[in-house]
């Protein structure tokens, strides 16, 4: 009989493994926004606004709430958002796009927390314009990539916040395209409302049962 | 031209599960349908850049960087290592956020409600971007072990809770740091969402006397490794690379 082989026997190869991930905890805020914690230590700490008066391209709030399995909010959540600017380009070296504008006041990133008492969310950013697809693939059409990690929640989840008035672009999204039925794939849109001319998109995330988020393997 | 930088697939069981009853709050927590796999596209290759210039000279120092009427009360330690990718790179201007209880095992947070009290000069974060090496330090004191409702009696073993942006959103990792020789880390809900022990002692970072300060501060050691980057050999790409 040939032995068992096991991880111990089989030959290695030289890579590194990731560090293995923990919950963030309910007390998440201390670190990463302390504010929220009930302190403030940090002369340039980082928030959820992420455009400012000058920022180009359509100035927009993205707010929603963080929903468990039983429906009932989550008020101890950290979110952060990832995005590029209104030409579709994002802050960082690796992208090259050509013909699209870098708007170096614009960083495309925040961080916020669920409110402790009502569990909502908010940012105040501008909407993305579309980034090209992977390899040889379509443009994506404007999304705003967004993870997140909470008490509970051993490894943080990844998702993407499309906009349900991009009809047309969500239709050719090689993202949305791949999402098999098409009720997983509206869990990706966010809603559009304007409020007294502002205008917030509204996304709800649905950690666990009926209408769950779709999260990403990324 | 496009980036050639797509992350290495994350491999999910070196990680916790996201369901692990053990640790209840993950029950209601956890998705119950499987992950989407998405290849990397620039969204993910990409992610947020920070400064040196964005963060104040005491941001690394918790000793000294919520000091009111003089210094925190505790073990004074020294934590250091180096952030890795998998190919055993060091990463460049990763943004290393951490925080913690006190000495006691109370935090600094308006829902924390332990009896045990709140130190005066002690806030509990800190926040520092790797050299060009990939090395980060801090000083702080040894946090305390403290009680959590999860089982009647069930206590965290002392740990420092990490963030880590490297530079791409896919990145993204949050983690716990454990200490060396701790008796409640083979108890501790948490810990036990991995279900590989190498992994799990791959968290629990070593006493460093080589980097204490004679009477001053201990120091621990813990290295992290973020996801790498693959090696596109041939993928409309045949110059290899």
């Amino acid at each position: 009989m040939m032995p068992k082989m096991t991880p111990k026997m089989a030959p290695q190869l030289d890579y590194f493994q990731e560090t293995p991930s923990q919950t963030a905890g309910p007390y998440v805020h201390i670190g990463l926004i302390p504010h929220q914690a009930g302190f403030d230590i940090f002369e340039k700490p980082f928030g959820n606004k992420l455009a400012g008066p000058d920022t180009p391209g359509e100035h927009i709030g993205v707010e929603g709430r963080v929903l468990d399995g039983l429906g009932a909010p989550c008020r101890d959540v950290l979110l952060e958002i990832w995005q590029a600017n209104t030409a579709g380009r994002y802050n960082h070296p690796a992208d090259r796009q050509i013909g699209k504008a870098l708007d170096t006041g614009f960083r495309g990133w925040g961080r916020t927390g669920t409110d402790f008492a009502t569990g909502l969310y908010r940012f105040e950013t501008v909407k993305p314009g579309a980034v090209v697809g992977r390899r040889g693939h379509k443009p994506m059409a404007p999304h705003v990539n967004l993870w997140l990690a909470a008490r509970g929640i051993n490894i943080g989840l990844a998702t993407r916040i499309y906009f349900e008035d991009e009809k047309a672009l969500n239709e050719q999204d090689p993202v949305l395209r791949m999402v098999e039925p098409a009720e997983r794939r509206e869990t990706l849109l966010a809603r559009r409302e304007e409020r007294e001319g502002a205008v917030v998109y509204v996304f709800d995330i649905r950690l666990q049962g009926e209408r769950e988020t779709l999260f990403f393997d990324v | 031209m496009m980036p050639q930088n797509e992350f290495i697939q994350r491999d999910r069981s070196r990680h916790p599960p996201a369901l692990t009853p053990d640790y209840k709050t993950s029950v209601l927590r956890s998705p119950r349908l499987a992950l989407w796999s998405l290849q990397n596209s620039l969204s993910e290759m990409t992610g947020p850049v920070f400064g040196q210039e964005e963060l104040g000279p005491l941001d690394n120092d918790l000793i000294l960087n919520y000091a009111k009427t003089g210094e925190p009360i505790g073990e004074r330690t020294i934590v250091h290592g180096r952030v890795l990718d998998e190919n055993g790179r060091g990463v460049p201007g990763a943004l290393v956020e951490v925080w913690q209880a006190n000495a006691g095992g109370r935090y600094r947070h308006r829902n924390d409600t332990y009896l045990a009290p709140i130190d005066p000069n002690f806030g509990g974060c800190g926040r520092m971007i790797t050299d060009e090496t990939g090395a980060y330090a801090f000083r702080t004191v040894k946090p305390g072990a403290y009680p959590f409702r999860n089982h009647v009696n069930s206590w965290r073993p002392a740990h420092i809770h990490f963030s880590l942006s490297g530079s791409g959103f896919a990145q993204r990792l949050i983690t716990q740091m454990y200490f060396e020789g701790d008796p409640l880390i083979p108890k501790d809900s948490i810990l036990g969402t991995l279900p590989d022990p190498a992994a799990r002692q791959r968290l629990v970072a070593l006493l460093d006397l080589n980097a204490a300060v004679p009477l001053d501060s201990l120091a621990y050691r813990f290295d992290i490794v973020l996801r790498g980057t693959r090696s596109t050999l041939f993928e409309n790409k045949l110059q290899g690379n």
